[in-house]
């Protein structure tokens, strides 16, 4: 018959040899075989002690992003939610009171905002539409939860942490894919 | 007097006893651990590394968990039956160590003690005796089940073992013609005066073929891959366990691995000097020093063992039952009874 590929072998079935009958031969290169298994390196990493790095273009959890002195920088332009392809978005605008100016960094911001991580596909598209750097996607993942609701992310889960008042949890948070200087 | 037993004696035996058995469980319980680690090893894994450092906790763990969880006795089985059977390999399983020489005498309290519970003359035949009665403990518990796999397993597992104790006592009586004896304790002491620092002397020189049959017969006693097929899981759900839980299955699966740790120790005892450190001249150190060079030298010498029958294990794929029993039947008998007439001859020819 003719083969299709050249990858076809025939089988062999001639009768074995006496060295193949005696079976301790190849009993023998197969132990070798697993022997050298001893010394080769082990892929797994141990993962809660040991974690591999993100790549740098890694999308994950989104972060509301705050200014320097901890104002945050969302204004609810709602340019986010229209570039939002899987429409995951959805936000209520509100008016600066005299007196939270230490609060928010313009005259309007965002009284709600959320993000149903059911929906969210991770595109990133609402970082690349954000005038203000207010948004963008860090290194974690979105953690695993019981019940639908708890994953529709409200302001305080996606907000950063205070720069000033929790430096360290800012900076944890912060993550390789925030801009360093945030423009104004 | 031949019977002269002190309470001094009975104490000193008990504690050996005590000793002998609480360290050979302690032996299978980490051979379970090491286990999985060879076979994490030989895969390119980690094994188990959670509880303690290195996961030396785990047989804690899963002895634990064995021991916590249902104990179901299915309606249908013969429950008698069905709990004497884990009881039966067990005790079967820990009977054996009893006459093995773990040493050679300790002086302690004034008293010279031997390392060996009993210094019985007829030690092998004993050996043979309570591991053929293993046999016993997986077809009574098999049979017990009331299921078609258990009995299934069950009975491959008799048929193998008596098919392999055939060609394994066959091989032996090669080399109890080169000993002279049935006593462990004086085949160990032949094996110490050999040259090139006693290994010459070691009777897997005089019996490779003789050591080979051995092994192979006692890796298919002890029920093990690739004579596994009693518990062929592909085949046979769990074989002649399946309808266990709790801890009639613990102690099943545990005395397998005690088999295994005794067996080792039968064969360093008979082919690989037992207690003799090679290299190592005793009668320079004190007695209880030298025990203890021996103690170490058995434990040596089984724990590579241990290590030999893990990395086949994770090395072979099971038989298929035809090839077991032609393997067993029309090769190793042969070879048996063929080492046994050349034993004999050579044996001939030179003490003439």
């Amino acid at each position: 018959m003719q083969a299709l590929t050249n990858r076809a072998k025939a089988v062999d079935r001639r009768p074995m040899s006496i060295w193949e009958k005696m079976y301790l031969p190849a009993i023998a290169k197969g132990m070798m075989i697993t022997l050298s298994h001893v010394v080769k390196k082990r892929p797994t990493i141990n993962y809660p002690e040991k974690q591999r790095p993100f790549s740098p273009v890694f999308r994950g959890l989104h972060i509301l992003n705050r200014d320097a002195e901890g104002r945050e920088n969302c204004t609810a332009c709602g340019l986010c939610a229209v570039a939002c392809p899987a429409e995951a978005i959805t936000m209520e605008a509100a008016e600066r009171q005299p007196g939270e100016e230490n609060l928010y960094r313009e005259e309007k911001y965002a009284a709600r905002y959320e993000i149903n991580m059911l929906r969210c596909i991770f595109c990133g598209l609402c970082e690349e539409a954000c005038p203000k750097d207010a948004i963008y996607l860090s290194e974690t993942f979105t953690p695993a939860d019981y019940q639908r609701k708890q994953f529709i992310y409200g302001k305080k889960d996606l907000l950063i942490p205070h720069p000033l008042q929790e430096p360290e949890a800012y900076k944890k948070a912060l993550g390789n894919r925030a801009k360093k200087e945030t423009v104004n | 007097m031949l019977l002269a037993i002190s309470l001094a004696l009975i104490i000193e035996k008990f504690i050996l006893i005590a000793v002998i058995v609480s360290v050979s469980l302690v032996v299978a319980m980490y051979a379970t651990w090491g286990e999985r680690k060879v076979a994490a090893i030989l895969q390119d894994r980690r094994g188990p590394n959670r509880a303690g450092p290195f996961g030396i906790l785990q047989p804690l763990a899963d002895g634990l968990k064995l021991f916590f969880k249902e104990e179901i006795i299915p309606n249908f089985s013969s429950k008698f039956l069905f709990v004497l059977g884990p009881a039966l390999a067990m005790l079967t399983a820990t009977m054996t160590s009893a006459v093995i020489p773990w040493g050679d005498k300790v002086e302690l309290f004034g008293r010279e003690i031997s390392l060996q519970i009993a210094d019985v003359n007829i030690g092998i035949l004993y050996v043979f005796g309570v591991v053929s009665l293993g046999v016993y403990g997986i077809m009574i518990g098999s049979w017990a089940s009331n299921n078609k796999f258990s009995l299934m397993g069950g009975l491959r597992a008799a048929s193998q073992i008596i098919s392999y104790e055939l060609a394994m006592g066959i091989s032996l009586i090669a080399l109890l013609m080169i000993t002279g004896t049935l006593n462990l304790k004086e085949i160990v002491v032949q094996q110490q005066q050999g040259g090139w620092g006693g290994l010459l002397g070691w009777n897997i020189i005089k019996q490779p073929l003789g050591f080979l049959i051995f092994l192979i017969c006692a890796f298919a006693e002890c029920n093990r891959t690739p004579f596994d097929l009693a518990e062929a899981e592909n085949e046979l759900i769990g074989g002649y366990h399946t309808e266990y839980s709790s801890m009639k299955l613990g102690f099943f699966l545990f005395s397998e691995y005690i088999n295994m740790f005794i067996s080792s120790v039968i064969m360093s005892t008979l082919y690989f000097g037992g207690y003799d450190m090679p290299f190592v001249d005793e009668s320079a150190f004190s007695p209880n020093i030298a025990a203890l060079i021996g103690v170490a030298a058995v434990m040596i010498k089984a724990v590579l063992f241990l290590l030999f029958f893990m990395w086949v294990r994770w090395t072979i794929p099971r038989f298929r039952y035809d090839q077991l029993m032609r393997l067993g039947w029309k090769i190793l008998i042969p070879l048996a009874l063929a080492n046994m007439l050349a034993t004999g001859a050579a044996i001939l020819y030179f003490n003439k």
